[in-house]
């Protein structure tokens, strides 16, 4: 090798470490934060120094676990409904030629990327006339409006994926639309479908806008919007300590189910966004 | 193979096509039904609320007023004439300056941070799934939640940037990096760079590994300099797919929200569309107000929108192919 290429090898393994550090840094910051307590927490530590638990049980002695619960029931319930509509939505879509499917895929598409200030209003006034108004049911009804674009979207293309001749196969043995769906189809899309869920219950779990609008009481938020208010005993005195300690908590699950399934992520992620 | 089998089984396609076709409507029948409620009507609902004087307490109580919230005159005693509404509103166009700053700047760095960290993935070496790993952790946590520990590191007195930066003499006092008007922007630009260059490198090298390597073997026996293989080989091949993440980022940049809303609470530094019009429909209260500002940054989005992909020759359904 010759210097110039050490020099270059050496580049750019530094520049692989500085991605990585930046990249985890926050995270293992809040991490050693979210241990410490009293005097410790206003001083400025590298590396762990104290392992107490007292922040994670300020954090839980409020309306906290509640709002997990919340979002894990929001999250859930709004990917499930999602689900269900788009399987048979994504194989009309993806299988099946008609007169303006292309326009309705764009439509699909625009929704999912609608700006939600824009249907504030009028969910809220929707929200209020059914009743919803700081209950769960007011995020499950609003998150249909990014969830379910995206699932039908990106089963779509994954449906397009599918060899025809399963489909051929099928017809000729006489199978209906929805037999071909739900006996030929499904069995081969449960890798999508799991990798589409948890793609739209990332999002559901992690949405504000709608969540801090349609709720009024603490132990009716959800998790971000839990985060965003926790408070402290006056106005002036944030608790950084319990806000790391729940930041913590609300992360770590979403990061391991990110790392087991990264390369279904990935693939969902980018699929359809890479088709042009 | 004689004729009358043959118009059989044409006969017998077609009513297969049409059968088809009858199921396609009602699977796709409710998920229009439920776009429908959550999307088309709250929309079409908003803009009738921005025609109207509708307040936060009363939403039946509005009268039809037309573009009253948009411009109107007003006549002072003194004979003076002053223009009104969110036309003319200085804090309305100062909010659209934020975004559209805010968006400019960030979708401009993380792509080049992006196609660096692409290109890095791209290549064959040692550790590459586990650095692949670490850059999706920003992505993952929830905005919020970056927002609050960056907001922590970003603290004056306590927090560690400034440390970080004291001790390498990159500043030489504390910054309240968060809260004065002078960096609010920067810290509102460095979270999200942090937090979405992942996304967009992850689009970027699914672009990237759809180019044949034997085109790189071929530059590299002619010998071609490697900068010279990125611009001339590499970026017109990925246009595409830069092109379609570059609309994405943008679009979800010009309706951010939540992360100005926490890092930088009633920051007119850093107030985007999305911030003010809630502010002014839910916290003042002012419904029809709020509706008129989300209608304007809706029809700013539909027309940034329609020139990209107008102009770009951006094809997103992928329609095309088949």
């Amino acid at each position: 090798m010759t210097a110039e290429q050490v020099f270059w090898k050496i580049a750019f393994y530094l520049f692989v470490v500085l991605v990585v550090v930046v990249s985890v840094f926050p995270f293992y910051y809040a991490l050693v934060t979210s241990f410490a307590t009293g005097s410790a927490l206003f001083e400025i530590h590298y590396w762990p120094v104290s392992f107490n638990l007292s922040n994670y049980i300020n954090a839980f002695s409020r309306s906290f676990p509640r709002s997990i619960l919340n979002s894990l029931f929001i999250a859930t319930t709004t990917v499930v409904f999602a689900l269900f509509l788009a399987v048979t939505a994504s194989y009309a879509l993806a299988r099946v030629r008609f007169r303006g499917r292309g326009l309705l895929l764009m439509t699909i598409l625009g929704v999912s990327m609608f700006p939600q200030i824009a249907v504030l209003a009028g969910l809220y006034e929707l929200v209020r006339f059914l009743g919803l108004y700081n209950s769960p049911f007011a995020m499950i009804l609003s998150y249909t409006i990014f969830t379910l674009p995206f699932t039908v979207w990106v089963l779509t293309t994954f449906m397009r994926e599918l060899p025809i001749e399963i489909e051929e196969a099928a017809i000729v043995d006489g199978a209906s639309p929805w037999v071909i769906i739900t006996q030929v189809f499904l069995p081969l899309l449960w890798p999508a479908l799991v990798t589409t869920g948890l793609l739209a219950f990332i999002g559901a779990w992690n949405e504000f806008l709608f969540a801090l609008t349609f709720t009024i009481s603490e132990d009716q938020r959800t998790t971000p919007v839990a985060i965003a208010l926790l408070s402290g005993a006056s106005v002036q005195e944030i608790p950084w300590g319990p806000i790391m300690a729940a930041s913590v908590v609300v992360t770590v699950p979403i990061v391991v189910l990110v790392l087991i399934f990264q390369r279904k992520i990935v693939a969902g992620l980018t699929a359809g966004g890479v088709k042009g | 193979m004689t004729s009358p089998s043959l118009g059989r089984a044409a006969e017998q396609g077609l009513s297969l096509q049409q059968q088809r076709a009858r199921a396609a409507f009602w699977f796709l029948a409710p998920m229009l039904a439920a776009l429908f409620c959550v999307a088309a009507w709250p929309l079409l609902r908003t803009i009738y609320f921005s025609l109207t004087n509708t307040s936060l307490d009363d939403l039946y109580g509005g009268h039809f007023v037309w573009f009253y919230n948009y411009f109107h005159t007003q006549t002072l005693a003194s004979g003076t004439v002053q223009y009104r509404g969110a036309l003319v509103d200085p804090s309305w166009w100062n909010a659209v300056y934020n975004t559209v700053r805010f968006s400019v700047v960030s979708v401009i760095f993380e792509t080049i941070f992006g196609m660096a960290v692409a290109l890095m993935l791209n290549a064959n070496f040692k550790g590459r799934g586990i650095v692949r790993a670490a850059i999706l952790v920003p992505w993952a946590i929830p905005t919020i939640v970056s927002a609050k520990m960056w907001a922590w590191m970003l603290n004056d007195q306590y927090g560690i940037i400034n440390d970080i930066m004291l001790n390498l003499h990159l500043i030489d006092q504390k910054i309240a990096w968060a809260s004065s008007p002078g960096t609010a922007m920067i810290s509102v630009l460095m979270v999200d760079i942090w937090k979405t260059t992942p996304f967009m490198a992850l689009l970027i090298l699914a672009g990237l590994q759809t180019v044949p390597q034997d085109i790189y073997e071929a530059a590299k026996i002619d010998g071609v300099h490697p900068v010279k293989v990125f611009w001339k080989i590499t970026l017109p091949l990925i246009r595409p797919a830069l092109m379609v993440a570059v609309i994405f980022r943008m679009l979800d940049a010009l309706r951010i929200f939540d992360l100005v809303y926490v890092l930088t609470p009633n920051s007119t530094a850093t107030k985007t569309m999305s911030v003010i019009s809630r502010e002014n429909m839910i916290d003042f209260a002012k419904f029809a107000y709020g509706a008129t500002q989300s209608t304007m940054l809706f029809a700013i989005l539909a027309i940034f929108v329609s020139l990209y992909i107008w102009l770009g020759k951006v094809n997103l359904t992928g329609e095309g192919n088949r």
